[in-house]
């Protein structure tokens, strides 16, 4: 049963890629839930299915190689999974809002930025044109844009990056979404605008209630903005945690390498950390615990070499899937 | 030619670098003004040591490199490696210039030819310069490779086998094959994922030991810098505005805009954050910059010099090695 105060909660959900090479699992029986009003992250690496997990939550898996083929998305007393496209498209954009990491793509360049975000406002809204230009116009103050009246006729083109992801997010809280879904919203931009913004969707955040489920392979970032964290790898939670607790005392071997091997500011050492080997790819994923070819603790052990650990939860709230985790519960006759 | 750097220890020495575009307009194209890329920059290079240039994208630490290499036409200045003034050296010269200063690029996808076999990538500056084929070739390729981490078996395979790690391992092979004496890094680890950055880092670190290596290290991640370099200089809109000893630069930072770079960095730490020193507005277009030190729009101190003339980079005081560029620090 989802706690009162959630809004988002995944269970189990498992979405594959049907290609030619073969069947890649992109995102295995991950579950988690997003709190009212609350940051969640989600980290890891390129290919951990971080983004198919957020794009299975908007339903924009691209089918028809891409498919849902398992679990239950829960939001606002529904499973998203079973809605019809109709109402499907009437959440996503309006109770779910998603911003993307690449603000040159995301907009459209034939378009002024006024028509993109009136756009949205009259498809959900259902409001007059003129109307929507007033909420189009508010919402491009909400995003701290100077002389919104001017900018809303300008192109895409016409404003620099962290100008074009402020447009994503004005577009993005229009309609006054639940939950807004930032896929890396400043990977591509500059660690001073970085900064900018994310100060402005903590704002935003404060101001309006609305939940955040944030995309990100910045550890630094999931530190300062989130409440609480997932960490995949190889299309698996990992590691599920409130933030503090997480880096504080990261629980498995995979989110301990990560926070030992970054170069911080401060670190005066010879030498990092580091995570032997590479990421496995999707296609070949080894057997048994998938991080085990990497592991210092369970490369050798019999058990990660050949049964998956199942995410589960601790006392603590916490939840790892990990055979040597503390308090993680070996059962002795694995399957 | 005298291999030992005696330009006073330097290795590579740069002097007020200019590097602009010219911006054309209208039917005839005629020039209307300039992009000031880099805009007067000094900078040395001891042997066996790591100059950092840090900034953010369009502040011109890449033009800089390109520069140094002669890869785009220089504005004016002086540009002295290994007692040789690149910007004199006829195009023979820059041949032979070229096998000893390397480049290692950002992206180990496009900085790869798909079509090539790993040997044929590694061993090619090898065949251009120093016109060795056959065997003697492929145990040069094997022994690099060996070095930069790679297997044997690697040799005779393309690209598109290799995750991203590999490739900047393979590209890395490349640029160390011909025993270069200046190696330029441009945003090494910055396409790389966070698990395989340390790795590369690390890598960098183990070669430069063994093979005397001087990188010029070019980033825009103030912690990767911190973790590679000795020296580092501060990039904002063509110009150094601080440039200082690695551990100087980070215990004690000065120019506002170090101070505001260093703020913007997410820690890895839950604490509150402190947004005191957040950086308004973007930085400006570089076709107009303001007027003054091009970094007033966005200085909290600004006051009336800033908004008059452009602060020159000069020492601190009691410092010689710490430099910077700003009204508001006492020299």
């Amino acid at each position: 049963m989802p706690e009162i105060d959630t809004l988002l909660s995944v269970e189990n959900l498992s979405t594959h890629f049907f290609t030619q090479q073969g069947v890649v699992r992109a995102v295995q029986d991950v579950s988690f839930s997003v709190k009212k009003s609350r940051t969640f992250a989600v980290v890891g690496e390129s290919g951990c299915g971080k983004s198919i997990t957020a794009l299975s939550i908007m339903r924009l898996v691209p089918e028809p190689q891409g498919k849902i083929v398992a679990g239950k998305i829960n939001f606002g007393g529904r499973n998203l999974l079973d809605l019809s496209k109709k109402r499907m498209r009437a959440i996503r954009g309006n109770r779910i809002a998603m911003i993307f990491q690449e603000p040159m793509t995301s907009l459209n360049p034939v378009f002024t930025v006024g028509y993109q975000i009136e756009e949205a406002i009259r498809l959900h809204q259902h409001k007059s044109k003129s109307d929507a230009r007033d909420l189009a116009i508010q919402a491009l103050q909400q995003v701290r844009i100077s002389d919104p009246k001017q900018r809303i006729k300008e192109y895409p083109h016409q404003m620099s990056g962290g100008m074009r992801q402020r447009v994503m997010i004005a577009m993005a809280i229009s309609c006054k979404p639940e939950l807004l879904i930032a896929d890396e919203p400043t990977t591509a931009l500059d660690v001073t605008i970085q900064a900018q913004i994310l100060d402005l969707l903590d704002q935003l955040q404060k101001q309006s209630q609305m939940s955040v489920l944030l995309i990100t392979h910045n550890l630094g970032i999931v530190a300062e903005r989130a409440q609480d964290v997932a960490v995949m790898y190889a299309s698996r939670i990992a590691e599920l945690s409130d933030c503090k607790s997480l880096f504080d005392n990261p629980l498995h071997p995979y989110t301990q390498g990560l926070l030992k091997s970054l170069p911080r500011l401060g670190f005066t050492g010879k030498r990092l950390y580091t995570i032997p080997g590479i990421v496995p790819e999707p296609l070949r994923f080894p057997a048994g615990c998938k991080f085990h070819p990497r592991c210092p603790v369970g490369c050798n052990d019999k058990r990660c070499q050949t049964v998956e650990p199942q995410l589960r939860s601790l006392d603590n709230g916490r939840a790892v899937a990990c055979w040597f985790a503390p308090g993680y519960e070996r059962p002795d006759n694995p399957k | 030619m005298n291999t030992d750097a005696n330009t006073n220890g330097f290795l590579l020495k740069v002097d007020d670098l200019k590097t602009y575009f010219p911006v054309r307009k209208g039917l005839l194209r005629r020039t209307v003004g300039y992009l000031k890329a880099v805009d007067g920059i000094s900078l040395a290079v001891k042997p066996a040591t790591s100059f950092g240039l840090v900034g953010e994208s369009g502040c011109g630490k890449t033009t800089a490199a390109r520069s140094i290499l002669r890869l785009i036409p220089v504005t004016s200045g002086k540009i002295i490696f290994d007692n040789i003034d690149i910007l004199a050296a006829n195009s023979a010269r820059m041949r032979d210039i070229r096998a000893s200063i390397t480049l290692v690029f950002q992206d180990p996808f496009g900085s790869l030819n798909p079509r090539m076999t790993v040997a044929n990538i590694v061993g090619e500056p090898l065949k251009i310069h120093k016109k060795i084929t056959g065997s003697e070739l492929t145990e040069q390729v094997r022994l690099i490779l060996s070095k930069v981490g790679l297997s044997a078996d690697a040799i005779n395979r393309y690209p598109h086998e290799f995750s991203g790690g590999q490739r900047q391992r393979i590209g890395i092979a490349r640029a160390l094959i011909l025993k270069p004496k200046l190696v330029i890094c441009d945003e090494p680890v910055s396409a790389l994922d966070v698990s395989i950055q340390s790795q590369i880092l690390n890598l960098l670190k183990d070669l430069q030991q063994e093979f005397s290596l001087t990188y010029l290290f070019i980033a825009h991640d103030l912690a990767v810098v911190q973790f590679s370099c000795d020296i580092v200089a501060v990039m904002y809109m063509g110009r150094i505005v601080e440039q200082a000893p690695v551990s100087e630069l980070y215990n004690n930072p000065l120019h506002p805009y170090t101070v505001a770079l260093m703020a913007a960095i997410p820690k890895i730490t839950v604490s509150p954050q402190a947004s005191t020193h957040r950086l308004k507005g973007e930085i400006p277009s570089i076709l107009s910059p303001p007027p003054g030190c091009p970094f007033n729009p966005r200085c909290r101190f600004a006051g009336e010099n800033c908004f008059s003339q452009n602060p020159l980079l000069v020492p601190v005081a009691g410092n010689d090695e710490h430099l910077i560029a700003c009204w508001h620090i006492k020299k």
